[in-house]
């Protein structure tokens, strides 16, 4: 009673791979070549920040599966077994992102990566007695040893767990779950520093002088609600076209509104107050420096949107046991929470440090007046080029999963705690 | 059934001692199908005394969903009122009292931050919320599930022992509406338990 069988069941997608991975593709290279031709063959500022922000929601989105598949190996999951394989499905596209990435790295490699990283012009970085001392750890060389190191990981991390679940698939033996399982913690120790230095390096990195010891943790808690949101959406929809509903059942969906509330919600906001109040507290110019935009001009609104939006909101709304039981209300949720996840990346990314304003400044108003006027820069530049960054790069990773999807059943069919999850049951 | 206690029953013995009517069961099925059906039958003061949780038992059973969550809820937003509230008060309050009191809170200035800071008061405001939850469910719980019960007549009978063990029983208390001593044994023999054993107060 408690198996699957990959040729029933709606188990295989079929013609639902190639349609998924058809409209992932035409609106994923629609988007990154309409970001290109808008800007006129590239090269701006904003659209080098605008592709780095569609680069890192997309990684972001991978990088919680990710954790999420290793975090089942590592406790032993039996709950989560069927929705294991989507989400090593979406961990999958690691494995070619790295080639979106290739164009930041020429930018860096030949020279023209100040207009994205200032850290890449050196007498800005000589000029400054704070910054020329991070220069060992801020140059082209290092910088892109480690993004080769953290792309390496990723792609190695994703590859193997997918393909020893697709081989257990074949020939039901256990020794690949003993496999996996003994990689998990080592594979979850790498993820947790790659994930946390990828932070630091792409975005933390865009203002140089400022650090965050807590930018990593946020950083993991922004790739956790872009996953959670999109594994949900995801597995509604597999289900409403009919696929998969033994597989996926109401707990699932359940327990992974559950994981949204916890990781996407309630942990992202700990996080990100926990940092933002240290900051306040001490009030040290090098430190409040990176909130002093968010808090000006429409970045203020940006900033409640997120507080109200990203928190209390969804808060109230995951808080019942009712709406996570009702895939489609958790659907809708979390479509909300994808669309703030990629507020929350804009935000993280988008704004800019007024350092000379802030330098001369004599008081808060002054800022604000200088910020109203348009005599004072803070990055608010919305631009179309931001939103086809992010939809291009998005559906380059629906094309991805669907591809991914449609090559194999979209839920294990001979792993040993496979009945476990068909049984499982909430209380 | 060789000490199914009906028998030794007479029929005006008085149904006043009486707490309840046990069936004793050796199986989940069994004790599964025997709760399904006093549902059905419409009997609403009975239990189940298993030795380990039966997966599904409480909706064969019919138990409602608690409403702990809402109290719950409500004892947080307390919480959190209450963080608020001390925190504004003590920071911040001044007020003559009719003229005569003076109350004045502890104004300190802490790095030149004003009185009411939303962004310090919030740690104290999670803690609260967070205790007034915790401790609420944990209370509640207790108070809901009639905790701590020093005595219960299902305790009393030696023949029940087995409930921690390898025996499943069922339990319709004399204080349903539909319990009469000669019903409730009749349906009981229905759900071919292993024994019938009577409980005293």
């Amino acid at each position: 009673m408690m198996t699957l069988d990959s040729s029933k069941d709606g188990l295989r997608i079929g013609s639902l791979g190639t349609t998924g991975m058809a409209i992932g593709g035409i609106i994923g290279l629609g988007g990154i070549a309409a970001t290109i031709g808008l800007d006129g063959m590239g090269g701006s500022a904003i659209f080098w920040k605008s592709y780095l922000l569609g680069f890192m929601a997309a990684v972001a989105i991978c990088l919680g599966a990710l954790f999420f598949v290793m975090l089942q190996h590592i406790t032993k999951a039996g709950w989560s077994v069927t929705v294991r394989r989507p989400a090593e499905a979406i961990a999958g596209n690691l494995q070619w992102l790295w080639i979106l990435f290739l164009p930041i790295l020429v930018l860096v490699w030949t020279g023209k990566g100040a207009v994205l990283f200032e850290w890449c012009d050196t007498s800005y970085m000589h000029a400054d007695h704070v910054l020329e001392g991070k220069m060992g750890y801020l140059n082209a060389t290092f910088w892109s040893i480690r993004a080769i190191v953290y792309l390496a990981v990723w792609a190695l991390l994703a590859r193997f767990y997918r393909s020893q679940s697709l081989a257990q698939d074949r020939d039901g033996d256990y020794r690949r779950t003993l496999r996996m399982q003994w990689w998990a913690p080592i594979g979850i120790i790498l993820y947790g520093f790659t994930q946390t230095f990828a932070s630091i390096d792409w975005i933390m990195a865009l203002q140089p002088k400022w650090f965050s010891t807590m930018f990593g943790v946020y950083w993991f808690t922004v790739s956790c609600t872009g996953f959670f949101a999109s594994i949900i959406i995801l597995i509604v929809l597999l289900r409403a076209l009919g696929h998969g509903k033994d597989a996926f059942t109401r707990e699932h969906i359940h327990d992974l509104g559950k994981l949204l509330f916890a990781f996407g919600v309630v942990f992202w906001a700990y996080i990100g107050y926990s940092q933002y109040m240290l900051i306040w507290y001490a009030n040290i110019p090098i430190e409040t420096e990176w909130f002093a935009p968010r808090q000006l001009g429409n970045w203020t609104f940006v900033s409640w949107l997120l507080i109200l939006g990203h928190f209390a909101l969804p808060f109230l709304l995951l808080l019942s046991r009712w709406p996570k039981r009702w895939p489609g209300m958790l659907m809708l949720i979390a479509l909300w929470m994808l669309a703030m996840f990629v507020v929350d990346v804009y935000w993280l990314i988008m704004p800019m440090v007024p350092e000379a304003a802030l330098a001369t400044a004599t008081s808060w108003e002054q800022l604000q007046s200088g910020v109203a006027d348009g005599t004072i820069d803070i990055g608010w530049h919305p631009s179309i080029l931001n939103l086809t960054a992010v939809i291009g790069s998005i559906g380059l990773v629906v094309c991805g999963t669907f591809f991914a999807l449609g090559r194999a059943s979209i839920a294990p069919t001979n792993d040993p705690r496979l009945a476990e999850a068909m049984a499982h049951e909430l209380f | 059934m060789s000490d199914t206690t009906g028998k030794t029953m007479t029929q005006d013995s008085p149904e006043a001692g009486l707490w309840g009517l046990a069936a004793q069961f050796d199986s989940t099925a069994g004790i599964y199908a025997a709760a399904t059906k006093t549902r059905e039958a419409g009997y609403e003061w009975f239990d189940c005394h298993v030795p380990f949780p039966v997966h599904g038992l409480d909706k064969a059973m019919g138990v409602k969903h608690t409403i702990l969550p809402v109290l719950v809820f409500f004892a947080g937003l307390t919480g959190l009122c209450v963080a608020i509230f001390l925190q504004v008060f003590t920071n911040s309050l001044q007020v003559n009292l009719w003229a005569l009191v003076e109350v004045v809170g502890y104004q300190f200035d802490v790095s030149g931050k004003p009185l009411i800071s939303t962004p310090a008061f919030v740690p104290v405001a999670f803690e609260l919320t967070v205790l007034f939850s915790a401790v609420s469910c944990v209370g509640l719980m207790l108070f809901l599930n009639k905790l701590p019960c020093l005595y219960h007549p299902i305790l009393k009978s030696p023949k029940m022992k087995r409930i921690t063990d390898d025996r499943f029983v069922l339990v319709i208390e004399s204080k349903d509406p539909k319990f009469t001593r000669a019903t409730a044994e009749k349906f009981m023999q229905s759900l071919n338990p292993e024994r019938i054993v009577e409980l005293e107060h």
